[in-house]
């Protein structure tokens, strides 16, 4: 990270990052001035092309923020527009200017409301301090994307960061994605949801979660934001448990707001709870893992497992995906784009598990017809339990597109 | 040069009517302009004088230059295929500019940033302008207005085109030799500088008044194999090193781990799979660059999948092209350039992996070539058009960027696809207008980013047979909305200088357009 250097001097505040390895980022130094109108010293590599737009785009932006004399320095690698609002907004912000007020960059139309019980396979982590990883995160179709405040971001870019969020939501088109937010822990929290609440993200995902307590705050800071700012399209709530009392309290958490559609878990923060090495095989996990699975049932709500750490070792993660399937999981997260499709297909059920379901089906729907209350197969009885079984995987099936239309079916590779 | 005479070619491009005091003729359309009169030779030489032992060493490159009768304004030509580790070109010319030489033109078959001392070199005087790819240093002082001639770019077909034609008389061809006798006999599978192909040599070896051959690696008569004919060279020079190993070839290529790009490549391949390309029998080729190596492996997988087996692939070869023969998935590798380690290997032990040149691969004014043999090929572009019409040459504010290699020759594939991302640092690779015309929209068939993929219209057939493809085709139109929305709207239009800095060949020696001074 360069920092300019003649701008170092008292009052300045600075925000984003600009270098050689940079890219999609640009870096502002605001120094405030009593008088004298704006100034903008600007360096960029696309400055041909776009050193108009950015001057324009800049003076904007601080007349949103009611900035009306300063000097900025900026230099820029390349930042997409909702970027270079939200660096400015943040060097504002941390010259206490702008207090209360936006810089919104142009929005994207929002995607269709996300249902409670939607196909949640795999959720795309996307450091919240790191632009150019939001921009193509929707074309690698991932069921969800989340723009993460917490862990992947440095205590000092804290601010920042949910400025960042918050455009993103506003202005990137992830596609079919679910828009997910995990936020910080509460006070932290809060200022997060301030900021990314009235962008309407579909998820907030709350880290560290012990006591129904912190879930019910969320729900009810969440809900209050949501009102003042008129939005009505669902929000859920995942909690994240991460501890070993977490674990012991998942069916409180998970039946703590009608909004939680999902548990997860975050195995290296479990593990250092238990003073255990984390494992690739997770023998040290599968109870809370388990623990979590029957209480996510129990509740009614989904349950989502932790991440596969290490992105080059494909076959790992396979193996992982599909033991987690087995156990109960409907999902998992990603640190890279490469390892979505590895997940659907492991989360996929097998060519012969659709078979076998939707003979069931079939079966179900032509004993309906004939008023048959006894469902049979060939010459077997088909209990009630298999038959709900059935139904649930043909319709998960369905919805990862390998059935086509009524029957036919297409494999367990989504195209 | 003062003001310049400029022409409006068919490509609707203004080029200048001469080039360096030598009148031109502009692009006349893809195959408009048929050539006429016979092929340029040597002179004719005499055995009586040359020694009847077959040993024509000489003790260095002055002593050579100064017997090949070097004079002020004389072409120098080098090859490129010892890459950005060449010494050979840098020595040669420095020789010359102690015999006091001036005013000589160079005719590299392409230039690294290792020679940006040539620019010393042009502002001394001993080099008067460059004709051949410049990029990085050498590019910016060619567009910033400083090299005294124009620049002339050509694609490696159209080099050879051009020598073959007389459109530009090599006085003095210089050919660094990782092996060689001391007849001169010369090939590039062996020794410590070893590169592979020495092809882009061939065409100097055969057209030049005189030839030098350069090694770090002399071996007794005979040199086996060679494929620089000592018959055709007049002096050699022994060198300690003609270049640094680990510059010439890379240990190892390695696919792109970006996301973005490797779903670029998989749907290319899906693209040649769909459009029932990929068949037994069919021939591709891909470049070195990241995408075309993932297109690689996931084009493998494909074929693999569906028991498809190619004839032939084309290289600038890698060691992903070499596991595609070691396993039986192609029959032969017909190479122009061999790229790594894994490469150099097969190609001077695998008598399945053959050296091609210029004259087979790629010049127009043959009796055809093989690069409009090959079902498809896949390139890269820093922009195209909603014409189709593609850029390798300039960036967008018309900075010289790249050579034009072998990108115009391949253009005559069966289907030509561009794979690119959509747009790089904010600015959009799909344009209004092509900053330079390198390629002729009609010959560019397919463009495929990581936001959708797009026929050229003029390609009914493509259109048809990929009808029930599930991959995402779009208008290119549209991709390019979608884009500009994203960068915040259309870029705005760099300005250029009135001046020709250099002028873009087409293959067959007519001008398809114009680099401009940048102000």
């Amino acid at each position: 990270m360069a920092v300019s250097t003649d701008l170092n001097a008292t009052g300045v505040t600075e925000a984003g990052r600009w270098g050689e390895e940079v890219r999609s980022d640009l870096h502002v130094a605001l120094e405030p001035h009593a008088a004298g109108g704006i100034e903008i010293e600007l360096e960029s590599r696309v400055a041909p092309y776009y050193g108009k737009a950015i001057r324009a785009q800049v003076r904007d932006a601080l007349e949103s923020l009611d900035v009306r004399h300063a000097r900025l320095c900026i230099h820029d690698a390349g930042a997409l527009p909702f970027v270079i609002a939200a660096r400015v907004e943040a060097a504002a912000r941390r010259a206490a200017l702008g207090e209360g007020r936006r810089a919104l960059p142009e929005s994207v139309a929002l995607p269709s409301s996300s249902p409670r019980d939607r196909l949640r396979r795999s959720r795309l982590y996307l450091p919240g301090s790191e632009p150019k990883y939001f921009i193509n995160a929707g074309l690698h179709a991932p069921d969800a994307i989340i723009l993460d405040l917490e862990d992947s971001v440095h205590a000092a870019e804290k601010d920042a960061a949910r400025i960042l969020a918050r455009n993103a939501l506003r202005a990137v088109d992830f596609g079919a994605a679910e828009r997910m937010v995990r936020i910080n822990p509460f006070p932290l929290g809060l200022a997060d949801l301030e900021e990314v609440v009235p962008e309407a993200p579909d998820v907030i995902l709350i880290p560290k979660v012990e006591h129904r307590e912190q879930v019910i705050e969320v729900e009810r800071r969440a809900n209050e934001i949501r009102a003042r700012h008129g939005i009505d399209r669902n929000l859920w709530l995942m909690p994240i448990l991460e501890s070993a009392l977490g674990i012991e309290n998942a069916f409180a958490i998970a039946t703590a707001s009608t909004q939680v559609v999902a548990l997860t878990i975050g195995l290296e923060d479990y593990t250092a709870d238990l003073g255990v090495v984390k494992t690739a095989e997770g023998q040290e996990s599968l109870y809370a893992r388990m623990r979590l699975v029957n209480a996510a049932h129990a509740a009614s709500v989904q349950a989502i497992d932790s991440v596969y750490g290490d992105v080059a070792d494909m076959e790992g993660l396979r193996r992982w995906g599909q033991a987690s399937r087995a156990l109960g999981f409907e999902g998992m997260g990603c640190i890279h784009p490469l390892q979505i499709a590895v997940i659907h297909e492991a989360f996929a059920p097998a060519p012969a598990e659709i078979e076998k379901a939707l003979k069931i089906v079939t079966a179900y729907e032509e004993a309906q017809q004939q008023g048959l209350s006894v469902v049979s197969l060939g010459s077997k009885m088909i209990d009630p339990p298999v038959m709900q079984r059935a139904l649930r995987l043909v319709g998960q099936a369905r919805a990862m597109g390998l059935i086509r239309g009524d029957t036919g079916i297409r494999g367990s590779k989504p195209a | 040069m003062s003001e310049v005479e400029l022409v409006r070619n068919a490509g609707g491009r203004l080029v200048p009517a001469k080039v360096n005091g030598r009148v031109q003729v502009p692009y006349q359309g893809t195959a408009g302009c048929r050539p006429e009169g016979r092929k340029q030779a040597p002179p004719i030489r005499s055995c009586a004088d040359y020694a009847a032992n077959g040993d024509k060493r000489v003790p260095d490159l002055e002593t050579a230059l100064k017997k090949c009768g070097l004079r002020d304004g004389m072409v120098i030509s080098t090859h490129h295929h010892l890459r950005d580790g060449d010494r050979v070109a840098v020595l040669a010319l420095e020789a010359a500019a102690r015999l006091g030489a001036r005013d000589l033109t160079w005719l590299p078959s392409a230039s690294f940033p290792t020679q940006a001392s040539v620019i010393d070199l042009m502002q001394s005087g001993v080099v008067h302008h460059i004709e051949g790819s410049m990029n990085g240093p050498l590019g910016d002082y060619c567009t910033q207005g400083k090299m005294r001639g124009m620049g002339v770019l050509r694609s490696h077909g159209g080099r050879w085109q051009a020598i073959q034609d007389g459109e530009v008389h090599i006085d003095i061809a210089v050919i660094a030799a990782p092996t060689a006798d001391p007849f001169g006999n010369a090939d590039g599978s062996h020794g410590k500088s070893a590169c592979g192909s020495l092809g882009f040599a061939l065409a100097d070896s055969i057209y030049a008044d005189r030839v030098i051959v350069v090694s770090d690696n002399l071996v007794p008569f005979p040199c086996i194999p060679s494929q620089i004919q000592g018959n055709n060279v007049d002096y050699v020079v022994e060198v300690d090193s003609i270049g640094d190993p680990a510059k010439i070839v890379s240990g190892t290529t390695e696919i792109t781990r970006s996301p973005d790009r490797l779903r670029v490549a998989q749907m290319v391949a899906q693209f040649l799979r769909d459009a029932g390309i990929m068949r037994d029998g069919f021939s591709f080729q891909a470049g070195a660059g990241g995408i075309a190596l993932a297109f690689v492996s996931f084009l493998k997988e494909m074929m693999k999948e569906a028991g498809v087996k190619a004839r032939f692939v084309r290289g600038g070869s890698t060691k992903y092209l070499v596991e595609l023969l070691q396993q039986g998935l192609t029959d032969y590798i017909l190479d122009g350039q061999t790229f790594d380690l894994g490469a150099v290997r097969s190609i001077a032990t695998d008598p399945r992996h053959i050296a091609t040149s210029p004259f087979t691969s790629y010049n127009f004014h043959g009796k055809g070539n093989f690069a409009t043999l090959v079902d498809a090929v896949v390139l890269g572009a820093t922009e195209v058009d909603t014409e189709f019409n593609g850029n390798v040459v300039t960036h967008s504010d018309g900075r010289l960027l790249h050579g034009i290699g072998g990108w115009q020759n391949c253009l005559f594939a069966g289907c030509t696809i561009l794979a690119l991302p959509s747009f790089r640092d904010r600015i959009p690779v799909i344009v209004d207008r092509v900053t330079t015309l390198t390629g002729p929209g009609e010959l560019i068939d397919v463009v495929v980013t990581e936001r959708g993929i797009a026929i050229n219209p003029r390609r009914q057939d493509l259109i048809e047979a990929t009808r029930t493809s599930s991959l995402p085709f779009r208008r290119i139109e549209e991709i390019q909305q979608e884009v500009e929305r994203i960068c915040g709207g259309k870029p705005e239009k760099p300005r250029f200088g009135q001046r020709p800095v250099a002028v873009v060949k087409w293959v067959d020696g007519t001008l398809l357009d114009t680099v401009w001074q940048v102000v």
